[in-house]
């Protein structure tokens, strides 16, 4: 079954972990959850895709956590909290893993939230619900660099 | 008979209780943070509470997805450190109040809140790092005994703000109604402003969150009424975590004194925020005792000092 559209799926850049992905995630998340543990980190590295047979995943899911695509672990019901435990496995710091998954470098990214992070201006809304916003952030310069380093 | 005498609203942020672990307070970074709690640890030191409670979220150390509560009430003896895959936190056992936390329990239910009764539970950096921001780094032992409260905010939808807001009600009631006097002091953890998941990582919303704590003082019942759409849309996919404050400040009097406040952006991906909130009763024995009165006003100026010269220093 379809998703259901839901008013917060408007939310640009933004994967709401509810109900529905919770229930569709429990594999990938319960994957991330088994890696607390040192032996199942090692058996994890040992043989990835080996390993992965343990849990119920959709083949979707599987290539996301082979591929280490942080966002599409999150869009087919990974959680963040549990999605980090992977990233400690893959050796990064919650700040890494949140510039991975914004495209940017560690270091730009480190930068714009030195600069105060990325601006709520141009950033509400997909379907331009923040138009008004959007517009006038054009004309600011700051916006426009925190828009640039997406 | 026990009494809540003031809140503690406090961010966080894991890599605040890493940078206290690695021993990395005192650089530049770390320092702007930290510096914003040096006054809030004093005021904690004169304070005393005789139990904290602490209002906190789990992330995924003692809850993973096999259970999702929405508030869990920790009425067990001793929580320990959970280890969060880098090995536990290097802080005290905190000690609970096995039976403040079992009455609390009692009245809150039969006042309607289906509370999540847990005797076992290890408690992760939601809960540990901002009693190390207001209780320093004790080696042995925490000052105070601790009930924690756990509330989902992982999964959503978590529990509204008005819903959290109205179970402080009711705690601040049970509170008042054990029979052991007791200086209680309350917490309010997690945001401010921050997402930390997906393309969108890295929002930060200052004027969001200066709002948030203005109306936390002055106007608490102005949030109870923000949809969670609105708090995920400005202030992050994360930035909910703020609804737990309001269980905080539904604990304390309509009419609360700020007593210091601090913000600074960012610790890692986060907008951090600081308040500390007393009952006017309580600012009113305190102005009894003469001269104490100015000293709280010196320390609210320093606080907007403090955070001014953060925002200029940026």
């Amino acid at each position: 079954m379809a998703r259901r559209q839901q008013e917060y799926d408007d939310i640009p850049g933004t994967f709401v972990f509810d109900a529905e992905r919770s229930r569709e995630g429990y594999g990938i998340n319960m994957f991330c959850m088994s890696l607390m543990k040192d032996e199942n980190r090692k058996a994890f590295k040992a043989n990835e895709a080996e390993y992965l047979k343990r849990f119920r995943l959709t083949p979707e899911q599987t290539e996301a956590i082979l591929k280490h695509d942080y966002n599409r672990m999150l869009e087919l019901g990974g959680n963040i909290y549990f999605t980090a435990k992977l990233g400690a496995t893959d050796g990064h710091s919650f700040q890494h893993l949140a510039a991975v998954m914004t495209g940017a470098s560690q270091q730009d990214y480190a930068a714009m939230m030195l600069a105060g992070g990325r601006s709520v201006e141009g950033n509400r809304s997909r379907s331009g619900k923040d138009k008004s916003a959007k517009s006038k952030s054009k004309s600011k310069p700051k916006s426009k660099s925190s828009a640039r380093r997406k | 008979m026990a009494k809540i005498i003031a809140g503690v609203g406090s961010s966080h942020v894991p890599a605040i209780g890493a940078a206290l672990d690695n021993g990395k307070t005192e650089e530049p970074y770390w320092k702007r943070v930290f510096s914003g709690f040096e006054k809030s640890k004093e005021w904690m030191e004169k304070t005393k509470p005789d139990v904290a409670i602490v209002v906190y979220n789990d992330h995924a150390s003692a809850f993973s997805v096999d259970l999702i509560p929405t508030f869990a009430l920790g009425c067990a003896a001793e929580f320990p450190p959970a280890d969060e895959g880098w090995g536990p936190r290097p802080v005290p056992v905190v000690k609970g109040h096995p039976a403040l936390a079992a009455h609390i329990a009692q009245s809150v239910i039969l006042d309607e809140f289906d509370l999540t009764i847990v005797n076992k539970m290890e408690v992760d950096h939601g809960l540990t790092v901002p009693m190390n921001l207001l209780f320093g780094q004790p080696k042995d032992a925490w000052p105070c005994p601790v009930i924690p409260l756990a509330v989902n905010v992982v999964m959503y939808p978590p529990p509204t703000g008005h819903r959290c807001y109205m179970l402080g009600r009711a705690i601040r009631k049970a509170v008042a109604t054990y029979p052991e006097d007791l200086k209680v002091v309350i917490f309010g953890t997690g945001g401010l402003s921050h997402q930390i998941s997906g393309p969108r990582a890295g929002l930060i919303n200052s004027k969001w969150d200066k709002n948030f704590l203005d109306n936390l003082s002055k106007d608490p019942k102005k949030l109870t009424r923000i949809p969670h759409i609105d708090y995920m849309r400005e202030a992050g996919a994360e930035g909910i975590e703020m609804v737990m404050w309001l269980i905080m400040r539904g604990a304390l009097d309509d009419k609360v004194d700020e007593v210091y406040r601090f913000y600074t952006v960012p610790a890692s991906n986060t907008a951090v925020g600081h308040i500390i909130l007393e009952n006017r009763q309580r600012a009113a024995a305190k102005a009894a005792g003469k001269a104490k009165r100015p000293a709280v006003k010196t320390k609210r100026a320093a606080a907007r000092n403090t955070s001014q010269a953060v925002r200029r220093g940026k």
